[in-house]
């Protein structure tokens, strides 16, 4: 189901971040005041806006899971948010590195920008110990979601605040790349496209694996045969579709005798 | 005889050559750890599924799954 298209999609991944390089490396200018340094934008900036995005569209997953309790919105929902953590790490470790060569000092606590974003990731560093928390699959993904939302939300009113603070040292980006010149306006856009189809790529990686061990699983207990008791579930912070709602569904349709 | 590698121009890999290198060594390094997590989970899909197909395999025999009471009785 997850693993339809899954060939094409890491091809045109290698070939676009295999472009993104090529034109990062000797197609961009150097620029006037950084020189060689500002190549590490092409990748910290793509990095951070993209796990920005995957936090919301996190959050937008878990509303569509609430909405139709389906557990597979809940587990579109955990990957895309434990992927743009993975990004979001990678932000961190980037423009630290950068900060090392730019400023000389790998963290300024005085920088709005690098604290709100450390504050993001650290927020949502508690997603995977809350769901990790809850034994219940129903409740850890009502939980979940509920989180998400919130968090989600959190994300862009976090980022206006921190365009409405007035000192900073970091650059702004959106908003002022019509600045750039077009070459590296154009390799901007080429490496943020790239990195955007790695982390979707990763996301359908990550969404299958998940769904073949699930598959598997329930056919491991039909073979075991239906009379026998099944396993209980271990543990997990990550979702497991059917596991819920299907046996919520299952009671509904049972006319409820349990009550 | 030149090579096609001689023909790129150089990278000015001086003072802030190591950071750039620092920062994109970095992101392959996280991509590569999850690629290697991956492949680990699919071994273990793998194996798992070699279970599951000795498990029918030893259904489909004559005298059935050894140990189970219908195939004896």
């Amino acid at each position: 189901m997850y693993g339809r298209g899954l060939r094409a999609l890491s091809i045109s991944t290698v070939v676009a971040v295999a472009a993104a390089l090529t034109l990062v490396f000797f197609y961009a200018p150097l620029e006037a005041e950084q020189g060689f340094l500002q190549k590490i934008f092409y990748l910290h900036v793509p990095l951070a806006i993209i796990s920005l995005c995957g936090f919301v569209v996190g959050g937008v997953f878990a509303i569509a899971y609430l909405r139709t309790r389906d557990s597979r919105w809940d587990l579109r929902s955990y990957v895309t948010i434990h992927m743009s953590l993975i990004f979001a790490l990678a932000t961190l470790i980037t423009g630290s590195i950068w900060a090392k060569g730019s400023w000389g000092h790998w963290w300024v606590w005085s920088e709005p920008t690098l604290v709100s974003f450390l504050i993001v990731f650290l927020l949502y560093a508690t997603y995977q110990p809350l769901r990790f928390s809850i034994e219940d699959p129903e409740r850890q993904a009502r939980y979940a979601s509920v989180f998400a939302i919130t968090a989600g939300a959190f994300v862009p009113a976090n980022f206006i605040a921190v365009r409405l603070s007035t000192q900073y040292l970091h650059p702004r980006v959106l908003g002022s790349t019509s600045n750039l010149p077009g070459p590296m306006a154009l390799t901007f856009l080429v490496a943020l496209g790239a990195w955007t189809l790695l982390f979707v790529t990763l996301c359908k990686y990550e969404l299958t694996a998940k769904h073949a061990r699930f598959q598997l699983r329930a056919l491991r207990r039909r073979l075991a045969g239906e009379q026998s008791r099944p396993a209980p579930r271990r543990r997990s912070a990550a979702p497991e579709p059917g596991a819920g709602p299907a046996k919520l569904g299952a009671r509904v349709a049972g006319g409820g005798a349990s009550s | 005889m030149n090579l096609p590698l001689a023909e790129i121009p150089a990278l000015p890999l001086h003072t802030a050559g190591k950071y750039v290198a620092a920062a994109y060594i970095v992101a392959f390094v996280v991509v590569l750890i999850y690629v290697a997590i991956m492949a680990i989970r699919l071994g273990r899909i793998e194996r798992e599924l070699g279970e599951l197909l000795e498990l029918t395999e030893d259904d489909q025999l004559p005298g059935g799954r050894p140990g189970d009471p219908k195939a004896t009785a």
